[in-house]
């Protein structure tokens, strides 16, 4: 069996970066089209230029549901067909303590990592039924399972999204849709380089494998969830965290 | 009945036929789509997308949940024509 998505339609949210832009060139290196969000035009056309006429990027803003609707109708457009297979990868951190926690940055992380997720994937349910296919990933966190002091909206946003996979998994198991999720550790991204170095050893000197994991680490597990080899997986939770957190 | 009523039922019921796999004779006016035609929930759902479809309308959820029944259904998309 061949990893080959020829044909194929990928959406990936959050792909001007990090994890998400590993993810999108992973699928456009097995021959998929490609279509990336970013919060930002500039980002959007980033993700253009890099997927080189294999797809293309669009803006969308998760903490604005109508923006979300209106990528994923432009996503139909322009590829001529609902996404074969769906990557909810944006995401975004408010971090502080529970006690410091405003109800708008509990509530922004929600909306962006768990709300915006859950309506692209209704989005895409119903022309996937149709379609008797279709792969949905969502990426999730350690911190959804293990839980970090800090981070009481992510780590419930991510768990969120966990419960809500598995259940989804099993309404529409039978009409030939997979719904899992990749629930990375600690890699290297924007999002965790605003760590110093000592901080960063101190977090790697825990990890099993002694080192963070790369965007391609977690990507590698995504497109293996994407492909024919996955077909029997459903309604569960990759985790790729280099051993920090055995489930 | 009109010829109009005619067509939309051949056509319900044709969808009913095809999405559930039953026999045309199975589908009668009473009949409930799971208590007699084997539909579990999501069959229902994917009949109303169906429906939706077929006639280019969009059927509200609160209506969608009442449409249980081939009569209902066709009684709904007889209503809603126009």
């Amino acid at each position: 069996m061949k990893l080959d998505f020829t044909n194929k339609v990928v959406l990936v949210t959050g792909a001007s970066r990090g994890i998400g832009k590993a993810i999108a060139l992973a699928f456009k290196d097995l021959g998929a089209k490609v279509y990336g969000t970013a919060t930002s035009q500039s980002g959007a056309d980033g993700i253009t230029e890099y997927l080189q006429g294999q797809g293309k990027g669009f803006v969308m803003n998760s903490l604005d549901s109508k923006t979300v609707e209106e990528c994923y109708n432009a996503v139909v457009a322009d590829a001529g067909t609902c996404p074969d297979v769906l990557v909810n990868n944006a995401g975004i951190t408010r971090d502080t303590l529970f006690m410091r926690m405003k109800d708008e940055d509990f509530m922004a992380v929600m909306q962006c990592n768990l709300l915006a997720c859950v309506q692209l994937c209704k989005l895409c349910v119903s022309p996937m039924m149709k379609k008797r296919a279709g792969r949905i990933i969502n990426i999730s966190s350690i911190v959804g399972q293990d839980g970090n002091a800090g981070q009481t909206n992510y780590a419930a946003a991510k768990a969120g999204l966990i419960g809500f996979s598995k259940s989804l998994a099993k309404e529409v198991g039978s009409r030939g849709i997979t719904v899992n999720c990749v629930a990375p550790g600690f890699v290297a991204t924007d999002m965790t380089a605003a760590l110093n170095e000592e901080q960063l050893k101190a977090w790697t000197n825990t990890i099993p494998l002694k080192r963070a994991a790369t965007p391609e680490d977690i990507a590698n597990s995504v497109v293996f969830l994407a492909s024919d080899m996955a077909s029997y997986i459903t309604g569960s939770t990759i985790d790729v965290n280099g051993g920090l957190h055995c489930n | 009945m009109s010829n109009d009523i005619k067509d939309i039922e051949e056509r319900v019921k044709k969808i009913i036929v095809d999405m559930l796999g039953v026999q045309p004779e199975d589908v009668v006016p009473e009949a409930s789509f799971v208590d007699d035609l084997g539909a579990d929930s999501l069959d229902t759902v994917e009949l109303v997308m169906a429906l939706e479809e077929e006639f280019e309308t969009d059927i509200p959820d609160e209506e969608a949940e009442k449409i249980n029944t081939v009569k209902a259904a066709i009684d709904y998309i007889t209503e809603h024509q126009n």
